[in-house]
């Protein structure tokens, strides 16, 4: 099912999503890879200020490639999600409600966005040039010494994800092959 | 006796780093629109067109095809009748590299120490294979390589006893736990044989040979059709979210081993599968 949604997005809305569905994201989101997650862990554990708002917000695993010359961003494709499957539950917990990337997440992150009724998106991996052209505006908030790892604010149109795990934890991942497998039978 | 000026060198390496983020190779254009008409499952077909959109919006606006820009892997195979001149070689690859990554716009992402972790700002030190050749030329290929598919490499070190079967259930175990993560369709290089660094070098360089050139030995070209045929079978598709489209080929090389052992070297890469070769 395709639809389109506005970013920061609450809860209710969120439990409507299922894996599969073709989403259409406009709006605000926020970007952050490995190293900005490592800081947002050690201010967690220092009781430290987080440099964004948890709640309703969606995080991208994304780390673009310079902007060319009155361009907002360079390319700007998704990072492996596992990577922060570490930080993530505590994000969650705190209100994070959406995450975009690529690849599968572990059981403790499942259970995280079920718990939390949050969702995980994928974009398509390797289409950073085609992504980019949904990114209207980009402005690093945090972290400014990491480089393409800073955390930045992201103004996007029509940004072209889908859900593969849902708010009941349905993972498109695991379903998606069967229909597709010789070798599964 | 030829003399090679390394600021040659090191102007070819900044032209190539650029090229090879910006447009594929024509084996690897033509793959993909060859999978694209293809493939079975819907979504599967939407995301092989959006790989195509990719690739030309990349080239005409000189965005990289990927954000992640690799770390440059170099094979720099030597003519042992070359001379270099000017310089230190080693340095004017890594310059090349500097000038390519910083004024071609591509991303930093490579850190100085695996453990400290400070991103060195310029993408370098690249990794330089060298290689020694007859004749007085020098051939070099610009591979940078990703790490959400590089991360899901692997080394196996098979007994004989496992046999080509062994082999086989190998290359499958790379492939099904990349899964969704390796951004597929992947391309599949294989190293057999030689020592566990030796074929972890030929997996990598299989992924420079052109996607639709197979082996010249009959066994191995077998063997690398065969693989394709039942990767393609495994149903995770482009992107991971089902398909016929796993991976787009599979790149074996061989080399001689010892009488003990069997190693086998998966190394994986995205449909990015980039490189530039430049004979000067």
């Amino acid at each position: 099912m395709e639809r389109h949604i506005q970013a920061p997005i609450n809860r209710e809305e969120v439990s409507g999503l299922r894996a599969g569905d073709y989403v259409y994201i406009t709006g605000t989101i926020y970007t952050a890879r490995d190293a900005a997650h490592k800081r947002m862990q050690e201010a967690l554990d220092a009781g430290a200020p987080l440099p964004l708002e948890m709640l309703s917000n969606i995080i991208y695993y994304m780390g673009p490639s310079p902007a060319r010359e009155g361009r907002p961003i360079g390319s700007a494709g998704p990072t492996t999600a596992s990577r922060m499957d570490k930080y993530a539950p505590a994000l969650l917990d705190l209100g994070l409600i959406g995450m975009i990337g690529k690849g599968k997440r572990s059981e403790a992150v499942k259970e995280a966005i079920v718990r939390n009724g949050a969702v995980y998106f994928a974009a398509v991996g390797g289409a950073g040039a085609l992504l980019s052209r949904s990114i209207k505006k980009s402005e690093v908030i945090a972290y400014e010494d990491l480089g393409t790892e800073a955390i930045r604010r992201l103004q996007v149109e029509n940004f072209p994800v889908i859900v593969v795990i849902d708010s009941e934890g349905n993972d498109l991942y695991e379903t998606a092959r069967t229909e597709y497998c010789d070798l599964c039978s | 006796m030829r003399m090679i000026d390394v600021a040659d060198i090191t102007r070819n390496i900044k032209e190539m780093c650029i090229e090879a983020n910006h447009f594929l190779t024509e084996d690897m254009d033509n793959v993909l629109k060859q999978a694209s008409e293809k493939e079975r499952a819907p979504l599967g077909r939407q995301i092989l067109c959006q790989l195509q959109e990719n690739l030309e919006i990349a080239g005409a606006d000189m965005i990289p095809i990927c954000q992640d820009t690799g770390m440059a892997v170099i094979f720099m195979e030597v003519g042992q009748d070359v001379h270099f001149e000017g310089g230190v070689l080693e340095d004017a690859v890594n310059e090349g590299v500097r000038q390519g990554y910083t004024e071609g716009y591509l991303r930093k992402s490579v850190v100085g120490d695996p453990i400290l972790r400070q991103n060195t700002g310029d993408n370098t030190p690249t990794v330089i294979h060298y290689e020694m050749v007859s004749g007085e030329q020098v051939r070099i290929t610009v591979a940078p390589k990703g790490f959400g598919s590089e991360n899901m490499s692997r080394v196996f070190m098979l007994k004989p006893a496992d046999g080509i079967e062994g082999v086989k259930k190998a290359i499958l175990t790379a492939v099904q736990d990349a899964g969704p993560n390796a951004c597929p369709p992947m391309v599949v290089g294989v190293g057999i044989g030689g020592t566990f660094e030796k074929c972890a070098l030929m997996a990598k360089k299989a992924l420079t040979r052109p996607v639709d050139q197979r082996s010249e030995v009959p066994y191995v070209k077998e063997l690398e059709e065969e693989m394709l045929g039942m990767i393609n079978r495994t149903g995770i598709g482009p992107g991971g979210l089902g398909g016929t489209t796993t991976a787009l080929a599979v790149n074996i090389n061989t080399y001689p081993t010892h009488i003990a052992g069997l190693p086998v070297a998966v190394n994986i890469c995205c449909h990015v599968n980039r490189h530039a070769v430049r004979v000067l």
